[in-house]
């Protein structure tokens, strides 16, 4: 078979660092298991396998040059829902957008909600996504029950209490310890679909950080949007939201009629990619000016909707390409408490360097969870849009890494797409252990991605007997 | 793999010992290289070269090759990606300029211009792109000239070859589209390098370093064609407009 003729180009959220696949889409779990069988010879069978859901992760996570991309949004069944006790089983594929549309209206939501819907369940273990309440409920791993986990070396049952190896190694560990074919997760039990949410303006960062750290202790949900490009005394100001899901007893009127009423808005495309990036530093900087005015300037408490609290981005479909054609990288990573400068420095760096961030979060997360590859640990998280295809930023964003690194801290797999291989141990200290699993239930190298290749998480040559076309 | 910036991990190069190619390499070698293939048919300046990216932690093997030889590039190709395993760049940098006068230039000096320059670059850079088409990824680097852009007196069968160089990368670029291989094309003025010594040189010349500075920027930038430097692009833009009358009485 001619390589080439049958592939397609795939590339993260980022829209950078494109490589070219076969993609394949099953959607029964044997098909998958024949697909990840180390001697299997479909047609199209190159060197190695990855499993994509919506193709949320910014990286090159679930892309694999030259390999089997497998499309697992085939896999959408939605297997049982205990409405009592608010357990869910469902297939890997099922976006966390169908899983809300079908447990809001009643009266369960999820434990854990990425900044985006558009993510499957499988694709939010392997990532081992946070919400703005990891403070409280830590990432998602922390809620799911068990997992079917098909790997090279076989489907396996694991859970936090049973093969819990298998099991952490997968929470986070972007998709290099096998596909997961079904999860069961504990959702959360809620009176309504409302949040109710104070927002604060801050004028710097030590009041965005204290604003933050008061939010956290009080409230379940907490965050904060950051003005990336606010100089001087005004650097790290922002707008902190802390939230809680609101009682019946606090609606009235109409919304108190209908409690769990769900209606996320359809989305509103881009219509076109634009040829350059729209989002340049002199646009974005009155945005930002606009934006941080539009907040109250004493704090205000306001009801809002689960799309509006949890899903902003969402309104607006493909709204990547407003970076124009190179793409960017989400620059995302923690450092303990104590190192709250590497987050001053960050924000310092990337603005006196005209890097003009979207979208600039920070929040605090709780202590560490059991994935050795799991990316959140307690401390600041700060996350960035960093727009590609400028000079001179590899070398800014590889120093930025020397200071997270040395201060105890890591960055986010599933953003990264340009991370110096060498730092990874440093940020991931549990490393060895995770790969020590991996490699058991992986033990020819079927697994890899352009991610795993870039950063040496797997072996990356065929295994013998694997041919390469 | 190469990274969102545009570093690649791993790199062939063919004509590894020229100046520009060990610019280049030493530039990319302080960002994400790690594992080099150095081929050319110069056994010194090879062994030059591999020490220079040793000392900066480089893994380096070395390759004898003459792109002359039609029969040994697919078996080459092969090769490379039998020993670096995924090959994230290849850098295409042979090339003689010759300094024959018209008298001393014969039908023997001009073929063998032709394939140094020319038939031998493409024929080993096909060679290599059907590797990268398989792996669905990876960027080749092709050091073209502007003595390609328009065709000089001075140095016409040299500027021939570079013109169908120059010619054969942005057609190849364009038949990968989609394959996740891409191609630049680097078009560097008069650069002062060992290939150059004794020639006159040439408004705005550069050295090696600059030029590796360029193609680094280029390839941060995604640019399909990086001229060095930079203000050449336009003077070309108007050099290719130039009546022939005049273009045929530029000195040098």
């Amino acid at each position: 078979m001619t390589p080439g003729s049958d592939r397609q180009l795939l590339t993260g959220w980022g829209r950078a660092a494109p490589s070219a696949a076969t993609v394949l889409r099953p959607t029964e779990t044997s098909e998958l298991e024949k697909l990840l069988s180390p001697d299997a010879t479909q047609p199209g069978r190159t060197a190695q396998v990855i499993a994509r859901g919506l193709g949320r992760c910014y990286g090159d996570a679930a892309q694999c040059a030259g390999g089997v991309v497998v499309d697992c949004t085939g896999l959408d069944t939605i297997e049982e829902l205990d409405t009592v006790s608010g357990r869910v089983r469902l297939e890997g594929g099922v976006s966390l957008d169908s899983l809300l549309r079908e447990v809001v209206p009643l009266g369960w939501f999820l434990p854990v909600s990425p900044g985006t819907r558009y993510v499957t369940i499988g694709g939010a273990v392997a990532s081992d996504v946070h919400g703005k309440n990891h403070h409280v409920d830590g990432s998602i791993g922390a809620h799911v029950e068990r997992l079917t986990l098909v790997s090279p070396a076989g489907t396996l049952a694991c859970g936090p209490d049973d093969h819990e190896d298998a099991f952490h190694a997968t929470c986070g560990g972007m998709g290099l310890t096998g596909v997961v074919s079904e999860a069961t997760v504990r959702l959360l039990p809620i009176e309504t679909s409302l949040v109710r949410v104070e927002t604060t303006r801050t004028a710097d960062l030590d009041a965005t950080m204290a604003s933050l750290r008061e939010g956290q202790e009080r409230h379940r949900y907490s965050v904060a949007w950051i003005d990336a490009l606010a100089a001087g005394g005004r650097l790290g100001r922002g707008i902190v939201t802390a939230g809680d899901h609101a009682r019946r007893d606090e609606l009235a009127g109409r919304q108190a009629d209908d409690p769990l009423r769900y209606e996320p808005r359809s989305l509103v495309e881009v219509p076109v990619a634009p040829p350059v990036s729209l989002l340049n530093f002199a646009s974005l900087t009155a945005f930002n000016e606009l934006w941080f005015r539009k907040a109250p300037r004493r704090p205000r408490e306001t009801l809002e909707t689960i799309p509006t609290f949890f899903h902003p981005l969402d309104g607006v479909g493909g709204w990547n390409v407003l970076y124009g054609p190179h793409g960017f990288t989400q620059y995302q990573f923690v450092v303990p408490f104590a190192a709250d400068d590497v987050v001053r420095v960050a924000l310092e760096r990337l603005r006196r360097a005209r890097v003009a961030p979207f979208l600039a979060v920070l929040k605090g997360f709780g202590p560490e969870g059991p994935g050795p590859l799991s990316f959140p640990s307690q401390g600041w998280t700060l996350a960035l849009d960093v727009p590609l295809g400028r000079a001179g930023l590899g070398p800014l964003l590889d120093e930025l890494d020397e200071l997270v690194a040395a201060a105890g801290g890591r960055v986010y797999l599933s953003k990264d797409s340009r991370l110096r291989p060498e730092l990874l141990e440093a940020m991931y200290p549990r490393l060895a252990r995770w790969q020590e699993t991996r490699a058991r239930l992986d033990p020819d190298g079927v697994l890899g991605s352009d991610l795993s290749r870039r950063l040496g998480l797997s072996p990356s040559a065929p295994p013998a007997g694997r041919p390469a076309t | 793999m190469n990274d969102a910036t545009g570093m690649p991990q791993s790199a062939v190069v063919v004509g590894g010992g020229s100046d520009i190619a060990r610019a280049i390499l030493r530039s990319l070698a302080d960002r994400r290289l790690r594992r080099v293939l150095l081929a050319g048919r110069d056994e010194a300046s090879l062994g030059t070269a591999a020490a220079e990216l040793r000392e900066r932690g480089v893994t380096v093997d070395t390759a004898a090759l003459d792109v002359r030889d039609p029969g040994a590039l697919d078996a080459f190709a092969a090769e490379a990606a039998r020993r670096l395993g995924e090959i994230d760049l290849v850098l295409v940098a042979a090339g003689v300029l010759g300094t024959a006068s018209f008298d001393e230039l014969d039908a023997a000096a001009v073929f063998d211009s032709a394939a140094t320059n020319f038939a031998g670059p493409a024929a080993v850079t096909m060679a290599l792109a059907k590797v990268l088409r398989v792996q669905g990824a990876g960027r080749i680097l092709v050091l073209s000239s502007v003595a390609g852009v328009r065709v000089r007196k001075a140095n016409f069968v040299y500027g021939a070859g570079k013109a169908g160089l120059d010619g054969f990368a942005l057609g190849l670029g364009d038949a990968l589209e989609g394959s996740g291989v891409e191609v630049t094309v680097v078009r560097p003025g008069f650069v002062r390098t060992k290939m150059t010594a004794g020639a006159p040189e040439a408004p705005l010349s550069v050295d090696a370093d600059a030029v590796a500075e360029a193609v680094v920027r280029g390839l941060e930038t995604g640019a399909p064609v990086v001229w060095v430097p930079g203000a050449l692009r336009p003077i070309f833009g108007l050099l290719r407009l130039l009546p022939r009358a005049l273009w045929r009485r530029m000195p040098g």
